[in-house]
């Protein structure tokens, strides 16, 4: 039977929010990991930056609705609409229809917790917000393996611009997440940090430091150092 | 009801949302940490301290109504 | 046969649970503390000289606690019937609460708690047993530092206890890290409930949600004893010392130029000079309560009760009962910067305010120990302070806070020195016991 012109265009329109989706999650996941990493966008007040990525995931969840809506009414595919949820219970290419609704399914439960994050607490929360990180690789799967014409240019480097964008973001949140002290030894770091700007301002005024520059008020003989360099002023008795 | 604002300062970690939405109540410290006025929301601000409890990325802020320590 | 304070690096005291250092009890009144320095009370001797545990009326038990007038020894001087009456009234709401002896006595200074411990583990183990009758609880813990011998010591109590009379409820022992947190009240519920001794965000508060979310009671181990000695012989004897006030006897550490520290059980209200020789001019100013206390200037000290009602309009408080009289000869900015360093390395890290002002504050103090500091740094110090006040999730930064605000002015002649490049102390050896903390991602559990 021949496809009619409105056949092709379900295809193509459910192709076409296929792909906006991927651009838009990946724009989620980057303004998510500049909010965690404190970003700052182009010197906009924060809640600029967190409501943009709550709306723009808002705005995903609107192509992906319509992108799956697409794939149950066009009908030169075999997709049932409980294979949008139930993963691999499709007519049409199993596999990755299968992963597009496990990548759906994740997506739902990460939109739906934080709609009521107030009432969840933020630990339970965090740990769901985290399948985002698993849902995207997915997504990016199926949108692979259902694409028919990989050899189109700019799908291709679409792709291969949002896995970047992707894994830059990921690549920051790690590295940042590697350097950042344990809570433990944060305090002895900036006192550190705080001994070390008074010495060089001690020094950038010429002063002669107490004799000798002491490592710690704890040592013992701080600030007085040996008895031979004590400070003149006070009784001195060996 | 009073309506005041607290912060768990272990969850806080500084984002500074809250000071951006609740100027009136909410300054950054030279740290970025929020410093909350200790006196009760007037009705005309509850509703951007509700939303400024709202969108804090970490959930660090409660209202708290009445004299409740919280 | 004495004990003395154990010697490490700075004069007595040491770590958290350095084993070994129990203070000198010193023959005092007699209550809690034997009246001569002897031997710990084992069960036997212990029983000859106090008589059983009255068990039983776990009602008439709060009604004597609150005409006692017993308020917690622990640092916070809460009135105890109130601690208990609400423990009480959770378990009558269906949810059984939990009782813990908080032996954990982190403050460098005090050994009061770990004297106690060492030498009469009875009285403080009837008090949890008695607590724990009247508040309906059925899980008891002990919880101390990680120290060999104390533990040792702890266990062969508990052991005697089981073997000659056994203890309605169970008692649980608990080790804690050597941290000065270890014994705040969100932390030790956190390490009780198996995770580390850090404090967590006090709301709920412990006495509703604490161990594994049951109402928990938390008293210091010195109350606890009260609490035996109340129950055997009735309010009127217990107010029979101290003032109407604040009824009762406590335990003190008092350090001094020329020994080790003393560990001494006074009554409430005694006149500092009976506690310790301050011999002005030898004496330049006294640190009340611990290092969460606060310095009285040597002119106020004589005469001066040791009474919370005498000591607020000072800005003092007894606090953890520790009574440190600084020799005129040592610099009072010097040993605070050491203190302060102290505190500063003990946050938890956990809360911004903290983690930034408490190390900002303790090298500023530092700056201001030395000589000729940079104009700037006294400003900032107090700027910090204020800044940090109340905006941790504990009070170990309004402790601190306090501590070093009173430096500031105690020592605000010995300020003007520094400024002008002159110290006007002689002897370079520290007097305050403050431990070295160690590097590194430190143990929390």
């Amino acid at each position: 039977m021949a496809s009619t012109a409105a056949d092709i265009a379900l295809w193509h329109t459910g192709r076409a929010t296929g792909i906006f989706s991927i651009v838009l999650l990946t724009v989620v996941i980057v303004t998510g990991v500049f909010v965690n990493r404190k970003g700052e966008l182009a010197g906009q007040p924060k809640s600029v930056l967190t409501e943009l990525h709550r709306n723009i995931s808002l705005l995903a969840l609107a192509f992906v609705l319509v992108h799956v809506l697409m794939a149950v009414v066009d009908p030169t595919v075999s997709i049932s609409p409980a294979a949008l949820v139930v993963p691999f219970a499709s007519a049409y290419e199993p596999a990755w229809i299968g992963l597009g609704a496990i990548a759906f399914d994740l997506f739902t439960a990460v939109l739906i917790t934080s709609l009521v994050r107030q009432r969840m607490g933020h630990r339970s929360w965090l740990v769901v917000h985290w399948l985002t990180y698993a849902a995207w690789p997915v997504a990016l799967a199926h949108g692979l393996g259902t694409a028919t014409d990989l050899h189109s240019a700019w799908e291709l480097v679409l792709t291969w611009a949002c896995a970047a964008a992707v894994a830059l973001a990921l690549g920051w949140r790690l590295v940042a997440s590697r350097r950042a002290l344990p809570p433990g030894q944060r305090a002895a770091a900036l006192l550190s940090d705080a001994d070390r700007e008074r010495a060089a301002a001690s020094a950038a005024r010429r002063i002669p430091p107490p004799s000798p520059p002491g490592d710690s008020p704890a040592a013992p003989g701080w600030p007085y150092g040996p008895a031979s360099a004590r400070p003149t002023g006070g009784d001195d008795r060996a | 009801m009073d309506l005041r604002v607290r912060v768990n300062p272990i969850t806080c970690a500084g984002h500074g949302v809250c000071a951006e939405l609740l100027p009136e109540y909410i300054r950054m410290d030279e740290w970025g940490y929020p410093v909350i006025s200790q006196g009760a929301i007037p009705e005309d601000l509850r509703r951007r301290a509700r939303q400024a409890v709202a969108e804090c990325p970490t959930l660090a802020l409660r209202a708290v109504e009445g004299d409740d320590r919280g | 046969m004495t004990l003395s304070g154990g010697l490490t690096g700075a004069r007595g005291g040491g770590a958290p649970g350095t084993p070994g250092t129990p203070g000198t009890p010193v023959a005092g009144l007699g209550r809690l503390l034997p009246a001569g320095a002897g031997a710990p009370a084992g069960l036997g001797r212990h029983l000859e000289e106090h008589g059983p545990p009255p068990y039983g009326d776990g009602q008439g038990l709060i009604a004597a606690v609150e005409a006692a007038g017993l308020t917690g020894r622990g640092g916070a001087a809460f009135p105890t019937h109130r601690k208990l009456r609400a423990a009480a009234g959770a378990r009558e709401a269906g949810q059984p609460p939990v009782v813990v002896a908080n032996g954990a006595e982190s403050e460098p200074a005090s050994m009061k708690d770990k004297t106690l411990l060492a030498f009469c583990p009875h009285l403080v183990l009837d008090g949890l047993q008695l607590a724990a009758g009247a508040v309906g609880a059925r899980e008891a813990y002990l919880y101390v530092h990680r120290d060999a011998d104390l533990s040792r010591g702890l266990r062969d109590a508990l052991a005697e206890r089981a073997a000659h009379c056994p203890d309605p409820v169970a008692v649980r022992l608990v080790e804690a890290p050597a941290r000065f947190l270890a014994g705040e009240k969100t932390a030790l519920a956190n390490r009780i409930s198996g995770g580390a001794a850090l404090p967590r965000y006090g709301w709920p508060p412990v006495s509703r949600s604490g161990v594994r979310g049951a109402p928990t009671l938390v008293q210091n181990v010195e109350t606890l004893a009260h609490i035996a000695l109340i129950a055997r012989h009735g309010p009127g004897w217990f107010r029979e010392l101290g003032t109407d006030a604040e009824p009762g006897s406590m335990i003190c550490t008092v350090h001094a130029e020329g020994g080790p520290p003393r560990v001494t059980e006074i009554a409430i209200g005694s006149p500092l000079d009976s506690v310790a020789d301050l011999a002005i001019p030898a004496t330049q100013a006294v640190l009340i309560g611990g290092y969460h206390g606060t310095w009285v200037p040597a002119i106020e000290a004589p005469g001066l009760p040791l009474a919370n009602a005498a000591l607020r309009p000072l800005g003092a408080a007894l606090g953890a009962g520790v009574i440190a009289a600084l020799p005129a000869r040592r610099c009072g900015l010097a040993e605070s910067a050491s203190v302060a360093r102290y505190l500063a390395l003990e946050s938890a890290g956990q809360c911004g305010p903290c983690l930034n002002a408490l190390p900002r504050i303790a090298s500023a103090l530092a700056a201001l120990a030395d000589l000729r500091p940079p104009p700037e740094t006294g400003a900032n110090l107090l700027r910090w302070a204020d800044l940090v006040e109340h905006r941790g999730a504990c009070h170990h930064p309004d402790g601190t806070v306090r501590f070093v605000r009173s430096a500031l002015v105690v020592f605000a002649h010995e300020l003007a020195g520094h400024e002008a490049g002159r110290c006007g102390a002689t002897d370079p050896a520290p007097f305050l016991p403050v431990p070295e903390v160690p590097p590194g991602n430190r143990d929390w559990k």
